[in-house]
């Protein structure tokens, strides 16, 4: 089993017709993922790479059944295709693009609001069910097939993780990006709750960072109602004060969102949290062997 | 993006805030000038964007037009150290000479993003001029919050909720409404992240004046704020960072002596993270971008080296779309452009390469014409770059 994408994902990219979106079309395609074709405002009609091209979403939903999009519109148009997707009702709505302005993700929020859609990041690299479907920008051939639900709001620190676990001869059930922006569609407890009801998950990787209280909420979460291990780290625990490490939403703010409080509530959530992220991958085989 | 505290009163004036009348400038002959239009009276206030202006020494009142003259001419031109600047301080550039109102009672206000809920949040206070973070946390109850419907903004039944809870009726009342409503709306509408009113103040005929105001913005907005990505002034920021920015890469000064240049920023911080765990101290904090590209890496060389207090550099790069040998290529290619500029790297480098291909990336290491510390995993080249700069500093 796995969550959010497998075999039946049927994908579209919005922005098909840019670099960066028909390179990862391609790349989505190379490893399994059923890319049914893609969606550029005034190039409906044409093909490309032998991707079909629509002028919207409705119409691509239309012709091609899509219940998945990946989203490489430049920032200033994102919160405009994101929520033109949760119109035409797809069902999963992943968006790479980073650099969207905090205010549009506070509407898009109240948009998807009594919509079926589930929105992924922004600013994220995606998600990928080894073996079924990639959804996303990560390298697929570092993934493997296996019981670990690897949830985490980092891309390079993702494959690290992910690395680690497939040497240790672990393997992956999905490995979902939820971003690192200060607002973001779906949450680290989203994704728990839907590892939680995946009977192959039995592990998790929880990969958080500095700012916001979402690791918090998690470890409350956790500590409640999740009882597989989980293998948490922080990120940012020699960041300054007040200042954005890179992601808009990894910055330690009035006092808040330092890697100590967050090491603190997950490990009074029985999470098991390390110090250095070389141990992410050894510490889940430790826990599951024990 | 921060701006000066003058331009955020310009700004927040434009929403119909009432501020105090002032002009700002770099001359002290016309700041005696700017006070006797007043009365022969006013404040004098260093313009930096670090806050704890006040305890510095950066905000004088004088009496008289020759005091004013006096004061900005000392504040002119002095190196402002507050909390935030660090212990370089900041220089003062232009000072802004404000009238001098009579102070009755100090309130707080401020909007900014509440992440947990999703949408911004008004904040305010009697604890007026005194630092928010502080009142959070010693007396939580005397902070007045409001969630802000981001279609609706504030209501007027929100604005009289808050003048009602900070103790005010009649027209002093309906003063601090009319504020709340500029603050919400201006944070709203620039693409605000923060705007902070501290003090917002009371004189003694009841009137409600902003007699000091911060305001940052969310950076990926400014392309449709044009109005205020001009306000931006790059003399208050670091020039390093300034510099890495124009490259497209993150850059933040930190005080260790390990350069860091990672590529994706959860790494970078974790690696940052791992250095410490080794026992050293991380110099930076550098995203190079996901995919790594040679002139991405060279200009990160040049900024990490320029900062004097770096002895050894670590790069940590998971090469995952971007195949490890061309990442390797690129960084021996970096080093060998900035020898040929006749700006050698002198400083030992330890490479952790990660991902596809990544035995020919090291192959690329072994062969180059420089003498690279090739680690093998995260903590290898943690302890690796820990080692080199003990070795370094032994021999120094």
């Amino acid at each position: 089993m796995s969550i959010l994408v497998d075999r039946d994902t049927r994908l579209i990219v919005q922005g098909i017709t840019g670099r960066e979106g028909l390179f990862h079309a391609m790349g989505c395609r190379d490893y399994g993922t059923q890319v049914v074709g893609g969606v550029t405002p005034g190039k409906g009609g044409s093909t490309v790479e032998g991707f079909p091209v629509w002028d919207s979403v409705r119409k691509a939903r239309d012709a091609a059944d899509c219940n998945a999009t990946l989203i490489f519109v430049p920032p200033p148009f994102a919160a405009d295709a994101i929520m033109e997707a949760a119109d035409a009702g797809v069902e999963l709505i992943v968006c790479i693009t980073e650099g969207i302005p905090v205010s549009d993700m506070v509407r898009i929020k109240s948009f998807l609001a009594g919509r079926n859609s589930r929105l992924l990041g922004p600013n994220c690299p995606g998600l990928i069910t080894p073996g079924e479907a990639k959804v996303g920008i990560m390298p697929g051939h570092i993934h493997a097939r296996g019981n670990v639900g690897v949830i985490s709001r980092s891309g390079t620190l993702t494959y690290e993780a992910v690395w680690q676990l497939t040497n240790e001869g672990l393997g992956q059930t999905t490995c979902v990006g939820i971003g690192g922006d200060p607002i973001n569609g779906t949450s680290f407890i989203d994704v728990l709750s839907l590892f939680a009801a995946d009977e192959k998950t039995e592990a998790i990787v929880l990969i958080g960072e500095i700012g916001g209280t979402a690791e918090e909420e998690a470890a409350a979460w956790i500590r409640r109602r999740l009882d597989i291990p989980v293998v948490g780290f922080i990120a940012g625990a020699t960041a300054p004060p007040g200042r954005r490490m890179g992601h808009a939403g990894a910055i330690v703010a009035g006092g808040k969102g330092t890697a100590a409080e967050k090491k603190k509530a997950l490990e009074a959530a029985g999470v098991l949290v390390v110090d250095s992220p070389a141990e992410m991958g050894a510490r889940v085989a430790g826990a599951l062997a024990s | 993006m921060k701006i000066h505290e003058f331009q955020a009163k310009d700004v927040l004036r434009g929403f119909g805030a009432r501020v105090p009348r002032g002009e700002v400038t770099d001359d002290p002959a016309e700041a005696a000038e700017i006070c006797r239009d007043y009365g022969g009276r006013c404040v004098v206030k260093a313009q930096i964007h670090a806050g704890g202006r006040g305890k510095g020494g950066g905000v004088k009142v004088a009496l008289s037009p020759e005091e004013a003259e006096l004061l900005a001419g000392e504040i002119l031109g002095m190196q402002l150290v507050t909390h935030q600047t660090g212990p370089e301080g900041q220089q003062v550039r232009e000072v802004l000479i404000e009238e001098a109102l009579q102070i009755e009672q100090e309130l707080y206000l401020g909007v900014t993003l509440d992440r947990a809920a999703e949408r911004p949040v008004l904040m305010a206070s009697r604890s007026g001029g005194m630092d928010i973070e502080e009142v959070a946390r010693t007396d939580p109850d005397a902070i007045l919050r409001e969630l802000i419907d981001p279609q609706l903004g504030v209501l007027p039944f929100q604005c009289r909720r808050v003048a009602a809870g900070l103790g005010y009726s009649g027209g002093t009342a309906r003063q601090i409404q009319a504020a709340v409503a500029s603050v919400v709306a201006a944070y709203l509408e620039t693409d605000a992240s923060l705007v902070e009113i501290n003090p917002l103040m009371v004189d003694r005929g009841g009137d409600v004046y902003t007699l000091d105001a911060k305001m940052t913005f969310d950076d990926n907005a400014m392309f449709r704020r044009r109005e205020i990505a001009e306000l931006r002034d790059i003399h208050e920021e670091n020039p390093l960072e300034v510099e890495a920015s124009r490259h497209g890469i993150s850059y933040i000064k930190l005080d260790g002596n390990i350069g860091c240049m990672v590529n994706g920023a959860g790494l970078a911080m974790a690696t940052m993270d791992i250095i410490k765990l080794y026992g050293a101290e991380p110099a930076n904090f550098l995203d190079v971008g996901g995919s790594a590209s040679q002139e991405a890496v060279e200009s990160a060389f040049r900024i990490i080296l320029s900062d004097a207090s770096v002895k050894a550099v670590l790069i940590n790069i998971f090469g995952g779309i971007a195949r490890t040998d061309r990442i390797a290529r690129g960084v021996v290619a970096a080093i060998e452009g900035l020898a040929a500029a006749d700006t050698p790297v002198k400083v030992p480098v330890v490479v952790r390469l990660e991902g596809t291909n990544v035995e020919e990336g090291r192959e690329v290491l072994e062969r180059a014409d420089f003498d690279f510390i090739v680690a093998g995993g995260m903590a290898d080249a943690a302890e690796q770059a820990v080692a080199a700069l003990e070795t370094r500093t032994m021999g120094a």
